[in-house]
């Protein structure tokens, strides 16, 4: 699926229609709220390896992530928006995140960021102990590449899922409704 | 006490034991049978006073096991290795954690992924798996079906 970034020349979704002494804002509910969900997503603060040194480092001053509405990073997951699983998933914490998740209120979104968190990474042959990606645990929006991905991933990956949020379509109707033609 | 002294001077004290250099440390190879007196030894000694163990592990050779203890002096700042080697049908040694009491920790982590067995220790039982866990997962041959992806 491509990815539209929306040019910063269209800030807020709908027209102005414009009448003496002002103007009309014509919009639909749905994308204000979709608008504003975009802007405001809370993290919770997860990091179980070195990804979470590389999301640190992008929350930190030369990246900082605030510039896109991320800066709450929240210590409960009653309270956070997003979960950026920064790090290896092993067995035992496997229980740990998927509660984390059930935790959090909807509507809640899951980035998994890089290779251990999506597919198990270097740890994918010969341990016992390493999940092969945590989307065997919980459902993911976004997937990072890299091993640690560099703090301009990470934000491609955030304001990729700020994309996912204004297009207004859920996880599962991406999945199945948006799904390009196979030929 | 640099390392060519500490070798002449446990040279001396443990005449049937094997001393070698290695990159950093003196290496010191004794009989597994004699780990306890060799590490009062070394801790009692008051020219050697290897009072820290800093590091306690196990490597399996698939042949046999080697156990591994780094020593440290606080007072000399000197440093010794201990290797021995144990039988792979029957893995068995004394607990240091009576002389050392962080080896407490460090046996149960061994025991745990390498299945050797301290005699003589507290409370030897899993620490980092599950209590109901089959088989030891770092030696060479574990086989887990389940969970590992074989390369």
């Amino acid at each position: 699926m491509d990815v539209t970034i929306t040019p910063p020349s269209e800030p807020f979704p709908g027209t102005v229609h414009p009448t003496d002494g002002g103007g009309i804002l014509l919009s639909t509910l749905d994308d204000v709220i979709n608008w504003a969900r975009s802007n405001s997503l809370w993290p919770l603060v997860f990091g179980t390896s070195c990804c979470a040194i590389e999301m640190m480092s992008t929350a930190a001053a030369k990246y900082d992530f605030s510039r896109f509405g991320f800066e709450v990073a929240r210590a409960t997951p009653r309270q956070a928006d997003v979960i950026i699983i920064a790090g290896t998933i092993v067995n035992k914490m496997a229980p740990v995140l998927k509660r984390l998740f059930d935790q959090m209120p909807d509507p809640k979104y899951v980035i998994a960021m890089g290779a251990c968190a999506t597919s198990g990474g270097p740890f994918f042959y010969n341990t016992y102990s390493v999940v092969k990606g945590a989307d065997h645990v919980i459902p993911v929006d976004v997937y990072v590449a890299g091993c640690p991905p560099r703090p301009e991933a990470l934000l491609h990956a955030l304001i990729t899922l700020q994309e996912k949020i204004k297009s207004g379509y859920t996880r599962d109707q991406i999945r199945t409704e948006m799904k390009p033609d196979v030929k | 006490m640099s390392n060519e002294e500490l070798i002449s001077k446990l040279q001396e004290l443990l005449p049937e034991a094997t001393l070698q250099q290695g990159n950093d440390f003196v290496e010191l190879t004794i009989d597994s049978q004699q780990l306890l007196p060799v590490l009062n030894l070394l801790k009692s000694s008051s020219d050697l006073s290897f009072n820290f163990l800093f590091c306690e592990t196990c490597v399996d050779w698939k042949t046999h096991f080697t156990m591994v203890y780094h020593l440290d002096s606080t007072h000399y700042r000197h440093n010794v290795v201990i290797k021995t080697n144990l039988n792979r049908e029957l893995p068995e040694i004394e607990t240091a954690c009576h002389l050392y009491r962080t080896a407490e920790l460090h046996e149960r982590e061994i025991f745990d992924l390498f299945g050797i067995k301290f005699l003589n220790h507290p409370h030897l039982r899993r620490i980092l798996l599950t209590d109901e866990w089959v088989g030891y997962p770092l030696r060479k041959d574990y086989e887990d079906p389940i969970n590992m992806i074989k390369l």
